[in-house]
């Protein structure tokens, strides 16, 4: 009933509306005596403005598909698109903005200095076209008043604000966060999730967001994308038909918890 | 969390600050109270056994002498202190530069790190005539035997502060697009700081060995050649006073420069992953 599998992989046009695409990208690792096939022919696609989530096992590609799309790793094979563009292009034309698993805050800078912190380098490709306000940022992950804060002095979850900040202030079209959300407790963890969805309402950012909370991947994305492991394979994308705007509640509706079981079947059959 | 910090003065609160205020003393009065005793101590094998005074002298001769011939002492300290703090100077700033060349070029690394620790490995009372061969009788080869004994553990440690980037960092700075500059000045140069400073500290101390061990070798001035005076005329007491005029001008030194790391490193050190 759910079924969207996309394993065509007729070439795309690339519309002025698709924000990322990926076509048959294959990824290999060297590793001591063999290579190993990370991603083996993904293809996706997300509109702008969408929100995807990235749902599978640990060591099933979904970071490594990430870290495709920002020019992290090269693909062996296939083609990526951020806005069109190859990713290096888009890297340095500053439309991508990564969210790390740990905050990766510069311990030394403040957190008005940690949000500021794209706007000081990568200058010989040009300022940032679509530089935001730092304090304003600040604002928008709920820190006004934290600005002169060091990162030590900070929780971990309003570290992680921090980092989703400063992945904001160079203005990109394209949000990719990897698990960032994992390491926080589950409290802070729900609290961000509506506080996420706040954000990208209010930005209109393009949302990439992996996970491995069935919870979280459902909540969140407009649509799921279930991997499969060894080698990491998309099995399937569901949509989430749950009513907007989403609230923590809406976890308990009945449509809910049906996709819910559906996207923890696909898991159990990887 | 500091910056929410704020205490109630309760009583029970109250009975806790003034234990931990007594424990805060009794850290502080502990190091004195030992080095009373030691000092206890070296008096009573004086007298106990019958030490003769060109052999060793009691701590209130080396007291005396300390204040009754404090101008020759001070006199004595200027130029190992110079020699000291310039070779400092050169020794760090020169490990400094030779790391980042190291991190930046690995043939350079490759090539040049084998002839550094060859060069380590000579002990310094080697080095030090060599050098004055090299660098005549004035105050330069002092600076450079103290800038040698500074230059290989500073190379060490900044080598390994260079490299010791949370990789994390650093793949925060390719999504960035930074240059190989930015990344050196933004990150790496940073986060290098601790280890600098563990260097800094260790050698604040042995370029003031690296002074006076230049000084034993033709020198007529300076604690180094004090030492050489007083052991040749069995003077113990001047020899113990100029140790620990040493000694406090080390300490000092030592001291500075961990204020000094106070005031660059007010954040805490990143947990390396």
């Amino acid at each position: 009933m759910l079924d969207h599998r996309m394993t065509d992989p007729a070439p795309v046009a690339v519309s002025a509306l698709v924000a990322v695409e990926c076509t048959g990208a294959t990824v290999r690792f060297a590793s001591a005596r063999r290579a190993v096939t990370a991603l083996e022919d993904v293809s996706l696609e997300v509109e702008q403005g969408g929100f995807l989530t990235i749902l599978g096992p640990s060591g099933c590609g979904k970071s490594t598909l990430l870290r495709l799309i920002a020019d992290l790793v090269a693909p062996a094979a296939g083609r990526v698109r951020v806005l069109g563009d190859e990713p290096a292009v888009a890297r340095k034309k500053r439309s991508i903005g990564f969210v790390f698993q740990d905050a990766t805050l510069l311990p030394w800078r403040s957190a008005l200095d940690n949000v500021s912190l794209p706007l000081e380098i990568g200058l010989r490709e040009g300022a940032p076209p679509r530089a935001r306000d730092p304090k304003e940022l600040l604002k928008l992950v709920g820190l006004a008043g934290w600005e002169h804060a060091l990162p030590h002095e900070l929780s971990g979850g309003m570290r992680q604000r921090v980092s989703i900040a400063r992945a904001l202030v160079a203005g990109p079209k394209v949000l990719l966060m990897d698990e960032p959300f994992g390491a926080l407790d589950e409290i802070t963890r729900d609290r961000l999730n509506e506080e996420l969805l706040r954000i990208w309402h209010e930005t209109g950012v393009t949302i990439l967001f992996v996970t491995h909370s069935i919870y979280e991947a459902a909540f969140l994305g407009q649509r799921v994308l279930v991997m499969s492991a060894h080698p990491g394979r998309v099995r399937e994308i569901v949509p989430i038909d749950v009513p907007e705007p989403r609230r923590l509640a809406v976890r308990e509706s009945p449509r809910f918890v049906a996709i819910a079981a559906h996207l923890r079947a696909l898991l159990e059959t990887c | 969390m500091a910056a929410t910090a704020h205490i109630l003065e309760t009583d029970a609160d109250a009975a806790f600050l003034a234990a931990e205020r007594r424990a805060a003393w009794r850290r502080r009065l502990l190091p004195v109270a030992g080095l009373a005793f030691m000092l206890f101590l070296w008096w009573a094998v004086v007298v106990i056994f019958d030490v003769k005074p060109f052999v060793a002298p009691a701590p209130q001769v080396v007291a005396a002498t300390l204040y009754g011939r404090f101008g020759v002492l001070m006199t004595n300290l200027a130029p190992t202190a110079l020699e000291a703090v310039l070779g400092y100077l050169l020794g760090n700033a020169t490990a400094i530069l030779v790391a980042t060349a190291f991190v930046h070029r690995r043939t350079v690394q490759e090539a040049f790190f084998p002839i550094a620790v060859l060069i380590n490995s000579i002990p310094i009372v080697a080095q030090a005539p060599i050098l004055i061969l090299l660098l005549g009788n004035g105050i330069a080869p002092k600076v450079a035997i103290a800038a040698m004994i500074c230059f290989f553990p500073t190379l060490v440690n900044m080598v390994r502060g260079l490299s010791a980037v949370n990789p994390q960092a650093l793949e925060l700075m390719h999504v960035l697009s930074a240059s190989k500059r930015e990344i050196f000045f933004k990150l790496r140069l940073q986060s290098s700081l601790p280890y600098l400073f563990s260097a800094l500290k260790i050698t604040a101390s042995t370029s003031v060995i690296g002074a006076i061990v230049g000084e034993w070798i033709g020198s007529q001035t300076g604690l180094g050649a004090l030492i050489i005076q007083a052991t040749f005329n069995f003077d113990s007491a001047l020899l113990y006073a100029t140790v620990a005029v040493g000694s406090c001008f080390s300490i000092t030194f030592f001291l500075l420069i961990l204020a000094l790391e106070r005031v660059c490193i007010r954040w805490q050190p990143a947990p390396l992953t």
